[in-house]
């Protein structure tokens, strides 16, 4: 849907993205050895698989690591599937990466004094739900 | 009209919730306003300025030049890393300022991302080559422990081994004096 | 000529548009000076001058006339046929163009058809539109002229990215716009109502087709969308909770709430206010998801598609429209009374709950898409993605989900559980079988399971109203519910299972090796090389087989675009009732070994399937609406017609 959309978005931007797309050359070696290959553990594999999905792509728009075949993208999803089997918990290869690129890399938001209000939201909006409808319903229906 | 009529009772104390809606949308109206005012630059810094490099060693990337380990950053002389490799255009403008700065003295190590050996000789040839030290990053593995989100990318350790800065991007002309004065902060 | 031709009905049309706002207002103001009667005949002039200016553009467009600045910036004289046709649109000049020509033409309808309203709210309607178009005839004619020139024509078109010349690319974007644009009509009729503040059933049911027609377009080119990005990304995934993806799910979730509410409105005018409120913001989503998407604010990382002067132009209409339509709100809804009263356990109950659960959903997505850009005002960077918006739409998804199974079986105004409770034996047992089977299978996280156990019972509910009902002579608008609320069911399961039981194998495999993906064995024949009009690719030559059975041909590339240079994977896929085997070839190790990436989803396409269903469900809704006010007109006027007679 993204690159759809990116397609309606602006001809500028698209003509800007062709011309920036050479300068991300491809390289030549081959990709990192858990790149493309499974752990040989399912259940370790399943743990990765889930974790992979929401890491996000540095070198991408807006992609997770489980679901782009940039280099880079590539190289993360090995160090993932390395850490992994050397028995890390995946929220632990989560937090080694967090340490190191900020919280931009993990497509699930932590609840920090910066993203509390992403938590409190939803909380809020449920509560003001059932406002609404107790408001609507409460009094036995005689409301209109 | 005829089924409208106007004797139904009017919930009271509802009136603020009315204008709830319009409020939320000045606040949408301004927070996307700030989106497209501020300034366009979105790199991705790491988030280990300020604190120790993380340990590595890497094997070198040609036989010239010996590889590198993280231990070169206790040297007690604040050094620029840079990240590059053969495959990146940008890397290839950047290469006379990182020249310019080894000319000025200033010590520089390379850590060359998926990159083969003679592929980094000939750019190397090509384009000069600054570095002390060039480790070869196969599978990008201290690249992300850097927290380095691309190529080209420089930082400056300083003595200590603790980052002290972080250009992203290719160095042009005018970034030289700025990178300068973080190695001089840095302490040298 | 023809792009000074266009030219000039496009300024027609715009200048009509201001004398349709001014005679509008002006016989609002000082009724009895007949300016009134000139809205309509000007409404559907302008309407289609709008034509004239859209098909002057595809012209220029088919002829690749590179005189033409937009031609020569987007086009290319050897792009196939129906490319250059869809070129029209497929750039941000001619789909605004498009947006206003389908506007004009929706304005120029409802000034035809429409007859019901009284005349004031129709001016008021028909004002609000001119008011809503007239913005963006002047966002094409100051900052996006489509037909300017350039001083020397080009020697050739600059052509177009070739991973975007897809057939399902060229319509995607003119189906959703239809769908913005027809909310632009139940945004009318709210400013209309609220201006003359009546708001009743007759305003509901003029509303009523423009939005189910909207919706079902939206509908559909989300589905498109989901299945484009499922094939053409080839990882598989379909929905990624992508800002711009958000963006065309935000209208939608206004729209079937308003789709809902409206209902309450036309058969039991309740929910007045709240409705016109709806009407409000299915709009307002519609301009914020353009903005969203034109601005380049959120997608964007390297902050390429950013074009500050046409994200601020975009801003600024929808600063006046939405903010002068939420102040008019403000001001007049305290004079709108709420309508008829109704007990909670009623079909209203019901529906309130669904718009309540839908509209807090709405806000969830809006706000975790808003965040990095919340965040970043203070400093940070954050990702929002599946990991948020997965858990916390399903906190108000689940309800509405159980409650949807109850719902429609309700009666208007009160109803007792006794009576309902009958027709729920079998979808109970559907949900205590299907929880059963969870629990036996073991290992399904939470959500999928979830979704399963509600999509099994909703599958019966949804087909309850229909019991005891000659099927013959069921409305078709029941017909409709029933079928979109089944498809519902359809594409929960289809999601759930892909989400629950895929299987993915990665595997490097040489030419004449085999691997097994869930119940398929798939076998890599040979690779060859292949060329395409602007690409060259590899070509695996596969065989896939089912359980041992038949051997079918698969053929997955890898291909590589040198203009520009791009390297994309082009999926292969077979289908079966059951699921979808989804084949990409990546690349050649040093050791000869072919990467290939293979993935046995059970049940995916329902999901497809199932948005399919709720879109016929709209339409069948659509017609028996539209074909029983027909009638009702229709009677009308013959009762009419006969008291004259009489008369005589």
């Amino acid at each position: 849907m993204k690159r759809l959309f990116a397609m309606i978005a602006a001809l500028a931007g698209l003509i800007s993205w062709l011309i920036a797309t050479p300068a991300m050359a491809q390289d030549s070696l081959p990709p990192a050895p858990y790149a493309y290959r499974q752990l040989d553990d399912p259940a370790l594999e399943a743990k990765a698989q889930d974790l992979m999905e929401t890491l996000r792509c540095l070198k991408c728009q807006s992609q997770s690591i489980a679901d782009s075949d940039a280099p880079m993208a590539g190289d993360m999803r090995s160090q993932v599937r390395e850490r992994i089997a050397a028995g890390d918990e995946p929220e632990a290869v989560r937090a080694w990466l967090v340490e190191r690129y900020g919280d931009y890399v993990s497509y699930a938001p932590r609840v920090t004094n910066l993203t509390w209000p992403l938590f409190v939201v939803p909380l809020v909006l449920l509560l003001l739900a059932t406002a609404l409808l107790w408001r609507r319903f409460g009094r036995g229906g005689d409301k209109a | 009209m005829t089924e409208t009529s106007a004797s139904e009772p009017q919930p009271a104390g509802f009136r603020w919730a009315l204008w709830l809606p319009l409020a939320l949308f000045i606040a949408f109206v301004a927070l996307v306003f700030y989106g497209l005012v501020r300034p366009a630059d979105r790199t991705i810094e790491s988030a280990l300025i300020g604190k120790p490099v993380p340990a590595f060693d890497l094997k070198p990337a040609i036989a010239a030049r010996p590889g590198l380990s993280s231990a070169v950053y206790q040297g007690g002389k604040p050094r620029l890393l840079n990240i590059f490799a053969s495959w990146c255009i940008p890397c290839a403008v950047e290469a006379p300022q990182l020249d310019e700065l080894g000319k000025q003295g200033v010590a520089i190590d390379g850590i060359a991302i998926r990159d083969r050996s003679e592929d980094v000789s000939a750019f190397l040839q090509k384009n000069g080559n600054p570095f002390a030290r060039i480790g070869a990053d196969n599978v990008s593995a201290v690249q992300l422990a850097l927290g380095s989100s691309g190529v080209p990318e420089t930082f400056v350790i300083d003595g200590k081994g603790v980052i002290r800065y972080q250009h992203v991007g290719v160095i042009r002309p005018e970034h030289v004096p700025l990178i300068l004065r973080e190695l001089k902060e840095a302490g040298l | 000529m023809i792009a000074e031709f266009g030219l000039a009905a496009l300024w027609l049309a715009a200048a009509l548009a201001a004398l349709q706002l001014f005679a509008g207002v002006m016989a609002l103001t000082r009724p009895g000076e007949g300016l009134g009667a000139a809205v309509r005949p000007v409404a559907v002039v302008q309407g289609a001058l709008g034509v004239i200016a859209f098909a002057a553009l595809m012209v220029l467009f088919v002829r690749t006339d590179l005189s033409v600045k937009l031609v020569a910036m987007s086009s290319h004289s050897a792009k196939p046929f129906i490319y250059k046709l869809a070129g029209t649109w497929g750039n941000h000049e001619g789909s605004m163009l498009l947006w206003v020509t389908v506007m004009g033409l929706a304005g120029a309808f409802v000034a035809l058809v429409e007859k019901r309203l009284p005349e004031r709210t129709m001016l008021a309607t028909l004002a609000g539109q001119a008011f809503v178009s007239l913005g963006f005839y002047a966002f094409l004619l100051i900052s996006s002229n489509p037909f300017e020139r350039l001083p020397t024509p080009a020697p050739e078109g600059n052509g177009l990215n070739p991973l975007l010349q897809d057939i399902g690319l060229a319509f995607h974007p003119p189906t959703l716009y239809i769908g913005y644009v027809g909310l632009s009509v139940a945004f009318s009729f709210a400013i209309g109502a609220l201006v003359t503040r009546e708001v009743g059933p007759a305003f509901a049911r003029a509303m009523r087709p423009w939005v189910l027609g909207a919706w079902i377009f939206l509908t559909i080119g989300i589905a498109a969308g989901s299945y484009w990005a499922y094939y053409e990304l080839g990882w598989g995934g379909w929905w990624f909770w992508d800002p711009v993806e958000n963006a065309s799910l935000m209208p939608w979730l206004a729209a079937t709430a308003l789709l809902h509410s409206v209902s309450v409105l036309a058969a039991r005018n309740a929910l007045r206010a709240w409705t016109v409120m709806l009407g409000v913001v299915a709009f307002s989503m519609s301009m914020v998801g353009t903005f969203l998407v034109r601005s380049g604010i959120l997608t964007s990382v390297h902050a390429f598609a950013v074009d500050p002067e046409r994200g601020s132009f975009i801003l600024g209409l929808l600063a006046i429209n939405i903010g002068g339509a939420l102040t008019l709100f403000a001001v007049r809804a305290v004079t709108v009374t709420e309508g008829k009263r109704f007990a909670p356990f009623s079909r209203e109950g019901a529906l309130v709950f669904n718009n309540v659960m839908l509209s807090a959903v709405l806000g969830i997505v809006l706000f975790g898409t808003l965040y990095p850009l919340i965040a970043e005002a203070m400093g940070a960077q954050v990702s929002v993605g599946p990991p948020y918006f997965n858990p916390m739409s399903a906190l108000f998804v689940v309800p509405m989900l159980a409650v949807l199974m109850v719902g429609p079986l309700l009666r208007w105004r009160q109803d007792n559980p006794g009576r309902v409770g009958k027709l729920l034996i079998l979808p109970l047992v559907a949900i205590v079988v299907a929880a059963g089977a969870m629990v036996i299978m073991g290992g399904v996280g939470v959500l999928p399971a979830l979704g399963i156990v509600l999509a099994a019972g909703l599958a019966f509910a949804s087909l309850m109203p229909l019991r005891g009902r000659s099927l013959k002579r069921t409305p078709l608008a029941i017909w409709g519910m029933v079928v979109a609320h089944f498809g519902v069911a359809v594409s929960l399961f289809g999601m759930a299972s892909e989400s629950a039981f895929s299987v993915e194998k990665l595997v490097a495999v040489r030419a004449g090796d085999s691997a097994q993906v869930g119940p398929w064995k798939v076998n890599l024949k040979t690779v060859q090389p292949v060329a395409g009009p602007n690409w060259t690719a590899l070509e695996a030559d596969m065989t896939a087989s089912y359980k041992g059975g038949a051997r079918v041909a698969i053929r997955p590339q890898s291909r590589s675009f040198w203009s520009p240079p791009q390297q994309t994977a082009e999926s292969a896929l077979v289908t079966r009732w059951n699921g979808q085997l989804y084949a990409v070839i990546g690349e050649q190790a040093d050791d000869g070994r072919w990467q290939l990436r293979l993935w046995w989803k059970p049940f995916v396409t329902l999901i497809w399937y199932g948005a399919l269903l709720i879109a016929l469900g709209g339409l069948l809704a659509l017609i028996g609406r539209v074909s029983s006010d027909l009638r009702r007109i229709i009677a009308r006027e013959k009762i009419a017609y006969r008291r004259e007679r009489q008369g005589r």
